[in-house]
């Protein structure tokens, strides 16, 4: 039998359909995902991503034995920080992609729910001499509120930590929101929009819940499920593990070129990533913009002239631009500029190969 | 609820109308969720009862259609072109898919309403 989050009883509540994913059942839509969508873009939205994972590394110098575990480089950020990286196998394969909050005694690292046992596995066997690992997901709820309007519904609940003046990717902690103490609320998301992301003691997420839905209605700010999840988060090119990657892809094939740190201290892979961006990854990662509606979806085929050039690895329907999109695993060798088909179903759909990401939020919210 | 006397319905969701016209069910829709493509017949294909007849794409995932009779297709909803919503928010009216001819119900195997809702409640 699938987990529970502490607000199944709310999404029940709220007329959820409610799927399986990662052992969880969860929420994928409440009304449409159509709305849910629109209302993140143009307004805000609340999700329920309790299944994500959190560990904690502590004892002594937990930011080195982060450092060993991951790509990313938490050097560049300071205390109070957020920074998405991968973390790799010895080959450079990615065991999963990460969010790493780099705190005073301690860092935090959010996984993904599906691969939340695979990592807690592989840190405890890499953890350097000293630190320590608590896998504290079970008793830590995940609500984000993202959209434009999002700080808006959120700041006004929250003492302790100034919403409104954190930068993106800041964090804060030792927050009370509507009551609850000890919250972390940190200016992050999957959504390519502005937004918040708050963790709550377990038993107390459904206080935080409830005040922010309340205060939402001020803003028609919808409960949205893991549909509207995956549309957002295509339209603003973020990967999603177990679609995009897995362990046998490479950061550079991957695109996450960005994340890998060849120039900090020793890490797990850097010899294999080293040797890979010296003779060029297997593959690129690239963005199709569909021509029709007919949604290109992972693993189907992608053509160029007749032959076969790549897999799709994630497809949707953009509910902002009016059309299907989609991100391809390529042969690295096939160049940017060439029309590209997508075998859907037997029928060949115009694919054209656009910059990630398809959607970027407008710079004045 | 709209007047589906007339209406008789397959197990995989499909309905026809005393006036032949096909469409998919108000579970069905709400199953898909956001209907955003349809792949639908030419006009003049003669279809047998359980043929595939095309696809319904929603963002969640698409399936297949079936011919809950057989027929001609006299005719398919061109509006669903532009406005594939309408399967969603009107799934026995404006969400139409086909309307067929010379309907040959050899072979059909139809249920009546109280029947489908059996099988749509999973009872």
């Amino acid at each position: 039998m699938a987990q529970r989050t502490p607000l199944y009883d709310r999404h029940v509540a709220l007329g959820a359909s409610m799927v399986e994913f990662a052992g969880y059942d969860m929420p994928i839509q409440y009304s449409n995902m159509r709305d849910e969508h629109t209302a993140v873009r143009q307004r805000a939205g609340i999700f329920d991503l309790s299944h994500m994972g959190e560990v904690r590394i502590g004892g002594a110098d937990p930011v080195a034995a982060v450092q060993r575990l991951i790509t990313n480089d938490l050097d560049r950020i300071g205390e109070g920080r957020a920074q998405y990286t991968a973390m790799c196998n010895d080959d450079g394969g990615i065991i999963d992609d990460l969010v790493v909050y780099r705190g005073v005694a301690e860092c935090w690292i959010v996984v993904n729910a599906s691969r939340r046992a695979v990592d807690v596995d592989w840190m405890r066997a890499h953890l350097r001499d000293g630190a320590t690992l608590h896998d504290a997901s079970d008793e830590t709820a995940l609500i984000a509120v993202q959209g434009p309007r999002a700080v808006s519904v959120v700041a006004p609940l929250v003492s302790g930590v100034d919403v409104a003046g954190l930068r993106p990717f800041a964090y804060g902690w030792g927050a009370t929101v509507a009551g609850v103490e000890g919250v972390v609320v940190s200016r992050t998301g999957y959504t390519g929009e502005d937004g918040v992301e708050l963790y709550v003691d377990a038993p107390r997420a459904g206080q935080v819940w409830d005040a922010l839905l309340e205060a939402g209605r001020s803003v028609d700010m919808l409960p949205c499920g893991l549909g509207a999840r995956d549309t957002l988060r295509l339209e603003a090119g973020l990967r999603l593990y177990g679609q995009d990657m897995d362990e046998s892809v490479d950061p550079f094939s991957a695109g996450l070129g960005w994340v890998v740190k060849l120039d900090k201290d020793d890490f797990i892979g850097a010899g294999a990533l080293r040797a890979i961006k010296e003779n060029g990854a297997p593959r690129r990662f690239a963005g199709l913009r569909m021509s029709g509606r007919a949604i290109a979806r992972h693993g189907m085929p992608v053509l160029h002239e007749d032959a076969q050039v790549g897999e799709v690895t994630s497809g949707t329907y953009s509910f902002t631009l009016g059309c299907g999109i989609a991100t391809a695993s390529l042969r690295s060798d096939v160049p940017g500029d060439v029309a590209l088909q997508v075998d859907i179903r037997g029928t060949r759909a115009d694919a054209e190969q656009v910059p990630l990401p398809f959607y970027k939020r407008p710079s004045n919210t | 609820m709209p007047d589906l006397s007339g209406f008789r319905f397959t197990a995989s969701h499909e309905w026809v109308d005393g006036g032949s016209r096909v469409g998919i069910t108000d579970y069905a829709q709400q199953q898909l969720g956001d209907v955003i493509f349809l792949e639908l017949p030419e006009v003049g294909r003669t279809l047998s009862a359980g043929e595939r007849f095309g696809v319904i794409e929603s963002v969640k995932a698409a399936s297949d259609l079936y011919a809950p009779v057989g027929g001609r297709v006299a005719e398919v909803n061109d509006a669903l072109v532009d406005a594939p919503e309408k399967v969603n928010s009107d799934p026995y009216g404006e969400g139409w898919l086909m309307r067929l001819e010379e309907v040959d119900e050899a072979g059909a195997e139809l249920l009546d309403l109280e029947a489908y809702e059996k099988v749509a409640s999973g009872h």
